[in-house]
């Protein structure tokens, strides 16, 4: 019985496995949108700067078409940004990716904002600690204008 | 009695200034460093070509050789011409690339080599199919190999290799007839 049951779970296991490949091969061919979503996130490989989802070049159009066939072929979109990476380097990537000397771009960013708040903020810090400790501006004019008024008043006192 | 006044401190600290300073040329080294490894090492005429790998496309391979380096191909003379299916000038220079491949192919001392230039496989093959190429092509995987040839303006352009691995010519465009490839290949024999 038990073993009957163990041969049952390898069978069902098998044409799982079977059913999912046979899915994959006879699925309905990619949608221009399936197309466009995997091409937008790499650049066309000639042009400068120019999403592949939006080149209008006859070799963009050839690479949209490679794409549609390796999501019919059941391909992945990591392999396929795998793919295009291996073939034209990491430059036709929208994103670059997370290794080597690339972590910089994400790195970096967030490293300089980091330091650009800490300047800004000790800065800050600082001018309110002298604006703090310098004399009131309007008390000190106050003061010397009392001083003049009081000298002017002498000065007028004695003419008389 | 004049009362001594200490101006308050401003700005930042030298330590925050020391900080700073260390992670700017730390940054700059790290730059520097990663831009000279991506940097491949290139070639120019009268200097010796970098060596670099050939992966030949299935039906295109060197005598039956699916992959090799330049530097195999010491001691004949090598053609490396970049082209590209999407590219109308090479189209051009084919049929005549084709020809002057078949005057040197049984002489064994000249050897064509096609380098497709960011190209899809279907559009290489109908390209290879249609001008009925038969010298040997491989994908410029990476860009690697149009990088270290230092290619100038696009495609097409052709380098001419001597037999002691010396980048003796650049024709930049197409070739107008298989005569002018056989001068520039006299030249350097």
């Amino acid at each position: 019985m038990k073993k009957s049951l163990y041969i049952l779970s390898f069978v069902f296991l098998v044409s799982l496995l079977f059913a999912g490949a046979a899915f994959a091969q006879s699925s309905t061919p990619p949608t221009d949108d399936q197309v466009n979503a995997v091409a937008h996130k790499l650049y066309c490989p000639v042009c400068e700067s120019t999403p592949l989802d939006v080149c209008p070049t006859d070799a963009c159009k050839d690479w949209r078409e490679q794409i549609r066939t390796m999501l019919a072929e059941g391909k992945s979109e990591a392999e396929i940004l795998t793919y295009f990476e291996d073939q034209y380097g990491a430059r036709v990537l929208a994103e670059p990716p997370k290794k080597g000397f690339y972590w910089l771009v994400y790195l970096l960013p967030p490293a300089l904002i980091l330091a650009g708040a800490v300047i800004l903020f000790r800065s800050m810090k600082a001018w309110t600690t002298v604006k703090a400790d310098a004399p009131n501006p309007v008390e000190a004019t106050s003061a010397k204008k009392d001083d003049y008024v009081a000298r002017l008043e002498e000065e007028l006192k004695k003419q008389k | 009695m004049t009362e001594e006044t200490t101006p308050p401190k401003r700005g930042v600290s030298l330590t925050a200034q020391i900080i700073i300073w260390v992670f700017i040329a730390g940054l700059l080294a790290l730059v520097g460093f990663g831009l000279n490894r991506a940097r491949n090492p290139m070639a120019a005429v009268g200097d010796r070509v970098p060596d670099f790998d050939l992966v030949y496309y299935k039906g295109y391979e060197y005598n039956g050789t699916a992959q090799m380096k330049l530097s195999d191909l010491r001691g004949k003379i090598v053609v490396i011409n970049i082209w590209a299916s999407w590219c109308k000038p090479c189209e051009q220079e084919a049929p005549e690339l084709e020809k002057a491949w078949q005057f040197y192919k049984d002489g064994n001392d000249v050897v064509f080599v096609g380098v497709d230039y960011v190209d899809t496989p279907a559009g290489a093959n109908e390209y290879l199919k249609k001008f009925s190429i038969t010298f040997p092509n491989a994908p410029d995987l990476k860009s690697n190999i149009s990088s270290i040839l230092n290619r100038q303006m696009g495609v097409p352009e052709t380098y001419f290799i001597d037999r002691e691995g010396i980048l003796r010519n650049v024709k930049i465009g197409p070739f107008a007839s298989p005569g002018e490839i056989q001068s520039i290949i006299q030249s350097i024999q």
